[in-house]
């Protein structure tokens, strides 16, 4: 780690952090945790912050035990949003399901469609062709700058910086018109199908987002100038909602908010995939280089800071693929009997007419083979995974999404306790919970 | 499972386990893509009974360092052929150390299916915990606080079972209302 890396170090760390030391002690039969009492007694007083609070950014819900205005206990009410978004995936095929993806992390909803059909490609055992694999890259980074932009700008609006969230969101304009070039949707892409892409870019594509890319980073620069050395925000944010490293890892932690605590963990490197691969194109190119910026803060400015790096190195991903993106199919090949066949062949070959039924016949269609698999992306909220157990029928047999946000979210009453009601949103907003992907 | 047993190489952490709980018959397999290549995705099972003691040991050895809990969830295998159990409780583990993944399966039946918790060796087995609870009604034995997670207190069913239908069982329509005279 070198260069660009972030390191920061936190000023004002509580000792001892953990409001609870034995309620959750290392034995199996912890002790039970009583519900938050509707009249504590003594000075103690019950909050109910959302779920229709501003602040949240979503339908969360808190019970708060307050001491004045000091955080005692905080338990964490979630499925509002809850939409059976598995269930849901027991009866729709694996091209259709992508659309309900799209729904969860909304705001990089490229990144999950990807994340989706990696696991599917997973499942089939497809290798999706070099072009296909170059412009993925570029999509899930385009996503990742897309969610990292609203989430760096939104917590600065909760501390009262809010021109920095326009700032940040008037550049996700940009991003989003690039989607909307390439897949024709601004918002939900859905822009994967199962060894390929929902359809080619237009050739000028790569011109627009190389254009572009300078204004992207000139933001991410003013973002840092605003934020970094501001004295506001930095108080606001360092020392607040403090995790460990060995915590982070033991409360299943992932993506930028384990990496500000230093944990060496990103799937682009540790697992691989698309062009994070050596020799991803076949043709012996190394893997596309760029750095995993690590934090030892632990804190909510150390994830500002990573999110801020992170969206940097994505810049520079891009920077690299969009000049030299291989020729070809974005499609593998219709003999793989995943992807429809090209219309030409469709129209005027009765080879083609055959396979285009067969593939969207309701009786026919995606013929996996017997078995599970488990694919993962490095997203922007961490580690998304899909574990999909098949039975050889047309839809999965059963779908399971590993999210982020309820990974991450479920260690919140940790990092708050002890802290004041106004870092509530500081914490929310350096977790980046995303209720759409937390109760799916 | 039994003519995969005769794969040669089984990860370090199957050959670890195989060595300290010699009476356990942990079946390892490997899930076999499409084109007939193996994933890399290593599922042992372990019975209920005997599962504290395993994972404990998967989380302490330090040739095996399974660290991290990625994920817990469940599969309920109604109408799965050739499926001889019914709920398959899954644990995806992730060693940082060793970068490796071991999936663990615990299979359990009607009428009572009940796991141990796996809360007092990976805190983050909390929510997940809950939610398999909550959508496939397994009790997981000393968790901290299991309830409901996803649906509300008083939702009667568990939706991810197989016998549950796509449209629910009329919860949307049959509710109780509260008007200003009762509530």
């Amino acid at each position: 780690m070198s260069g660009r890396t972030t390191r920061c170090t936190t000023g004002r760390v509580p000792k001892t952090r953990v409001g609870r030391p034995d309620a959750m002690a290392a034995q199996p039969d912890a002790t039970t945790i009583e519900p938050v009492q509707e009249e504590p007694g003594g000075d103690r007083w019950v909050l109910n912050f959302g779920p229709q609070h501003p602040a949240t950014h979503g339908t969360l819900h808190l019970k708060l035990e307050l001491d004045g205005e000091r955080i005692v206990r905080c338990v964490p009410e979630i499925g509002y949003l809850h939409c059976g978004f598995e269930k849901l995936g027991e009866h729709l095929d694996y091209n259709q399901y992508v659309v309900v993806t799209d729904r969860m992390n909304y705001l990089s909803p490229a990144a999950n469609n990807l994340a989706w059909h990696t696991a599917c490609e997973k499942l089939f055992g497809i290798e999706p062709t070099p072009r296909c694999k170059a412009l993925r890259t570029i999509f899930a980074e385009l996503a990742r700058v897309l969610d990292h932009l609203l989430c760096v700008g939104a917590a600065a609006l909760d501390v009262g910086a809010m021109t920095a969230f326009v700032y940040g969101f008037n550049e996700r304009e940009i991003i989003y018109d690039l989607f909307e070039e390439a897949c024709g949707a601004r918002f939900t892409t859905s822009l994967s199908r199962v060894g390929g892409l929902f359809r080619d870019i237009p050739p000028e594509w790569p011109g627009h987002v190389k254009e572009n890319l300078p204004r992207l980073e000139r933001c991410v620069d003013e973002l840092e100038r605003l934020l970094v050395a501001n004295r506001i925000f930095v108080e606001r944010t360092r020392g607040i909602g403090v995790i460990g490293r060995d915590d982070a890892i033991n409360w299943s932690l992932t993506g930028p908010v384990a990496r500000a605590s230093g944990v060496k963990r990103d799937l682009r490197k540790d697992e691989p995939y698309l062009c994070f691969a050596e020799n991803w194109d076949g043709r012996g190119s190394p893997a596309i280089p760029f750095k995993v910026p690590i934090a030892h803060g632990g804190d909510s400015y150390a994830r500002f800071l990573v999110r801020l790096e992170e969206m940097r190195q994505s810049l520079n991903i891009i920077r690299l693929l969009i000049d030299d993106i291989p020729p070809g199919s974005v499609n593998v090949s219709p003999d793989e009997k995943v992807g429809l066949p090209d219309k030409r062949e469709v129209y005027f070959s009765i080879e083609g007419l055959i396979h285009h039924f067969e593939q969207v016949m309701t009786n026919r269609g995606f013929t996996p083979p017997l078995g599970e698999a488990y694919g993962a992306m490095e997203t922007a909220n961490g580690e998304l995974g899909f574990y999909i157990v098949s039975d050889g029928g047309r839809c999965p047999y059963r779908v399971r999404c590993r999210p982020p946000s309820l990974m991450n979210y479920q260690v919140f009453p940790v990092l708050i306790e002890g802290h004041q009601i106004s870092d509530i949103v500081v914490v929310l907003g350096s977790l980046n919970i995303i209720a759409g992907e937390l109760d799916r | 499972m039994a003519e995969t047993n005769s794969q040669p190489d089984w990860p370090v952490a199957v050959e670890r386990l195989r060595a300290r709980f010699g009476d356990i018959d942990f079946a390892p397999s490997e899930s076999v893509a499409g084109d007939g290549k193996p994933r890399g995705q290593v599922v042992v099972r372990v019975p209920a009974d005997r599962l504290v003691e395993v994972m404990r040991f998967l989380h302490d050895d330090p040739e095996c360092g399974f660290d991290m809990l990625v994920d817990v969830t469940c599969v309920d295998y109604l109408n799965y052929p050739n499926a001889t159990d019914r709920f398959g409780v899954t644990y995806s583990l992730l060693s940082l150390r060793h970068n490796r993944r071991l999936w663990v399966k615990c299979f359990v039946n009607d009428p009572d299916p009940e796991v141990p918790s796996m809360t007092g060796i990976w805190k983050g087995a909390d929510w997940p915990e809950r939610e398999v609870y909550d959508l496939f009604g397994i009790r997981f034995a000393g968790h901290p606080d299991l309830r409901r997670i996803m649906t509300w207190e008083g939702f009667g069913s568990h939706p991810l079972r197989k016998d549950y239908p796509l449209r629910g069982l009329g919860e949307r329509e049959n509710y109780p209302v509260y008007d200003r005279t009762s509530a």
